[in-house]
């Protein structure tokens, strides 16, 4: 137990306090704290147009996604649930992409499947339609590039809350359905209204809050999709999301006590969204339990 | 396949605590709900149109990759779109690891060792501190656990940058160990660990107390080795979790010789000449271990993400 607790707080616990000292510290080129200038680093940041573009972003990109993956997943999870045949099958192929690295999907989105030449699989598609290559990832009208950003986190992420929709579902007892049954209720679409989505509001409540918190955390997709080749910048600057943004103030400006303070706000900001969504789904709550 | 199915639904079934017999097979339907079934028959088709559509969707990415790691540059940047190669190029896999420039060899090396130290520390150090939370009556206990459960809701997002600052204070960039130590650490485990030996039952315990085992050899001749299904969830989870990250590695890993191959699949990614059949080539070389590792280990991988979702 002491190994584990003494990492712990080397790693997460003074990482935070060293971090909330970092951010009200004037830290160029250097990781040590002293040079303290009070809020002057998240006064900077909230004034910058910049971090405040990324944030737009990303809220944005979660504005997308999360509604997005929940109704893919749950349609998924509810399309093989009762499966006579072939239910493992679909699961499997479902939720394989789960164990392919963010790198590996961007490679694949941005070289060969959304590739803005003539020879990008989309475009070879379009082409069978007369329809002209599109440039997927360098034109901002309209901005395509979301398509590619989106259908890739997708494809990667939708197989795993289809298998926690699966597990909600499977815990949901037989008997219900038995007694609306019973009291005639027939037609899937009542069965699901009143039977099983109210069973998976806890369910949905973690895939909601999992996503989101995953959602404002992007980094690995917006760097190597967006990302410049060579020495160039690329389409960074299409769309960055705060991670981005920050990575580059820490690491490439070398300007830790802005990167900390922007963590911190990026911190507050997933915390208000879970408070948010845990008043907003939490109504009614001890109603159903 | 339907029996891995049958065993499938009795998984979720104990998590929950339903009894065997109540799951829904179809000899336990009644007749009434046979006949709300029958009513949605001509849906029933529909379903494996759809479903075949999309599975047909999710399979594309991974016929792209290994159509163009068989095929030439030239086949694969051609007008002509052939949805096969002609003749499968395996030399491009031989090329790709000949080509000193890409150390995709080093990636894969970094990336099996810090998935495998990452993995066993991990484990061992969650279900150590798992095991004392739940059973080890200690002053200050739930002073710890309260810790852990508040650093459990915060984002990595806050701390990459200060863990940063701490690993180039300790000496870890560039380094493995300074890749793999924050990873070792991990309140879910913990949290985890601790739930489900709240669970274990007491008597075991209690019997190797009395066989003069002290609270280490209760852990680890009796708890270890009946926990191995918590064990692989967990473990595949980590495993394909810490062979698939990015940002740590990218910012601790700077100099190529502590190249993760993510690290190195994006570097050859932005590059500015890429070698097409070469990229493709490493793409698959990235995934086929985890894509091995997911299908043998389904079952587990299937529990810890139900796991996952039942955190709150």
């Amino acid at each position: 137990m002491a190994p584990a607790l003494a990492g712990l707080v080397v790693f997460t616990i003074v990482p935070i306090a060293w971090g909330f000292l970092l951010s009200l510290s004037h830290a160029q080129n250097t990781i040590h704290v002293g040079h303290f200038i009070g809020i002057r680093n998240y006064v900077d940041l909230l004034t910058d147009s910049e971090f405040l573009r990324s944030l737009a972003t990303i809220l944005a990109f979660a504005a997308f996604i999360v509604p997005t993956t929940f109704a893919i997943s749950l349609g998924l999870a509810l399309a093989v649930n009762k499966l006579a045949k072939g239910r493992a099958f679909f699961r499997t192929v479902f939720f394989i992409p789960s164990a392919v690295s963010y790198v590996v999907a961007s490679l694949v989105w941005r070289v060969s499947l959304f590739n803005g030449t003539p020879f990008g699989f989309a475009n070879h598609l379009l082409s069978m339609f007369h329809i002209h290559a599109i440039s997927w990832i360098g034109t901002t009208s309209p901005p395509w590039y979301w398509l590619v950003l989106i259908t890739a986190r997708l494809w990667l992420q939708t197989g795993f809350y289809m298998i926690i929709f699966l597990a909600g579902l499977q815990a949901i007892p037989p008997s219900l359905y038995e007694a609306a049954a019973i009291d005639g209720v027939s037609g899937g679409w009542k069965l699901l209204r009143y039977i099983t989505l109210p069973q998976l509001r806890a369910t949905s409540i973690s895939v909601l809050l999992l996503n989101l918190i995953a959602a404002f955390q992007a980094f690995d997709e917006f760097y190597n999709i967006l990302g410049g080749t060579g020495s160039s910048v690329g389409n960074v600057g299409l769309a960055r999301p705060p991670l981005v943004y920050l990575y580059s103030l820490a690491i490439s400006n070398q300007d830790f006590g802005r990167g900390a303070a922007g963590g911190f706000i990026m911190t507050a900001l997933i915390i208000a969204f879970t408070l948010a969504q845990k008043k907003l789904f939490g109504l009614g709550e001890a109603h159903n339990e | 396949m339907s029996s891995v199915d049958n065993r499938q639904g009795r998984l979720y079934h104990d998590k929950i605590g339903i009894v065997d017999g109540v799951v829904d097979t179809p000899s336990s339907k009644s007749a009434a709900v046979t006949a709300a079934r029958r009513g949605r028959r001509r849906g029933f088709d529909m379903r494996y149109v759809l479903l075949s559509i999309v599975a047909v969707l999710f399979l594309l990415p991974f016929y792209l990759i290994l159509r163009n790691a068989l095929m030439t540059d030239d086949q694969i940047t051609s007008m002509q779109w052939s949805w096969f190669p002609s003749a499968p190029h395996w030399e491009n896999f031989r090329d790709l690891f000949a080509d000193k420039s890409t150390s995709m060899l080093t990636g894969l090396m970094n990336s099996a060792w810090i998935a495998v130290v990452t993995l066993i520390l991990q484990m061992l150090f969650s279900s150590m501190a798992g095991y004392a939370l739940a059973r080890i009556p200690a002053r200050g206990s739930n002073i710890v656990f309260g810790l852990i459960l508040g650093t459990l809701m915060i984002p990595s997002a806050v701390t990459f940058v200060p863990t940063f600052a701490v690993m180039a204070y300790l000496g870890g960039v560039n380094t493995l160990w300074g890749i793999i130590a924050p990873g070792v650490f991990s309140a879910f485990s913990i949290f985890l660990f601790r739930q489900f030996y709240l669970r274990f039952p007491t008597e075991v315990e209690e019997a190797g107390r009395l066989d003069g085992l002290g609270y280490f050899g209760i852990y680890w001749r009796l708890l270890l080795p009946n926990s191995t299904n918590v064990f692989m969830a967990l473990g595949v989870l980590t495993f394909i979790g810490s062979w698939n990250s990015f940002l740590w590695p990218l910012m601790i890993g700077q100099d190529p010789s502590a190249w993760t191959v993510q690290i190195v699949l994006s570097t050859f990614l932005t590059a500015q000449t890429v070698h097409l059949s070469q990229l493709f080539a490493a793409a698959a070389v990235a995934i086929i271990p985890l894509v091995f590792v997911f299908l043998l280990m389904q079952k587990y991988i299937v529990e810890g993400a139900t796991f996952s979702g039942g955190k709150e």
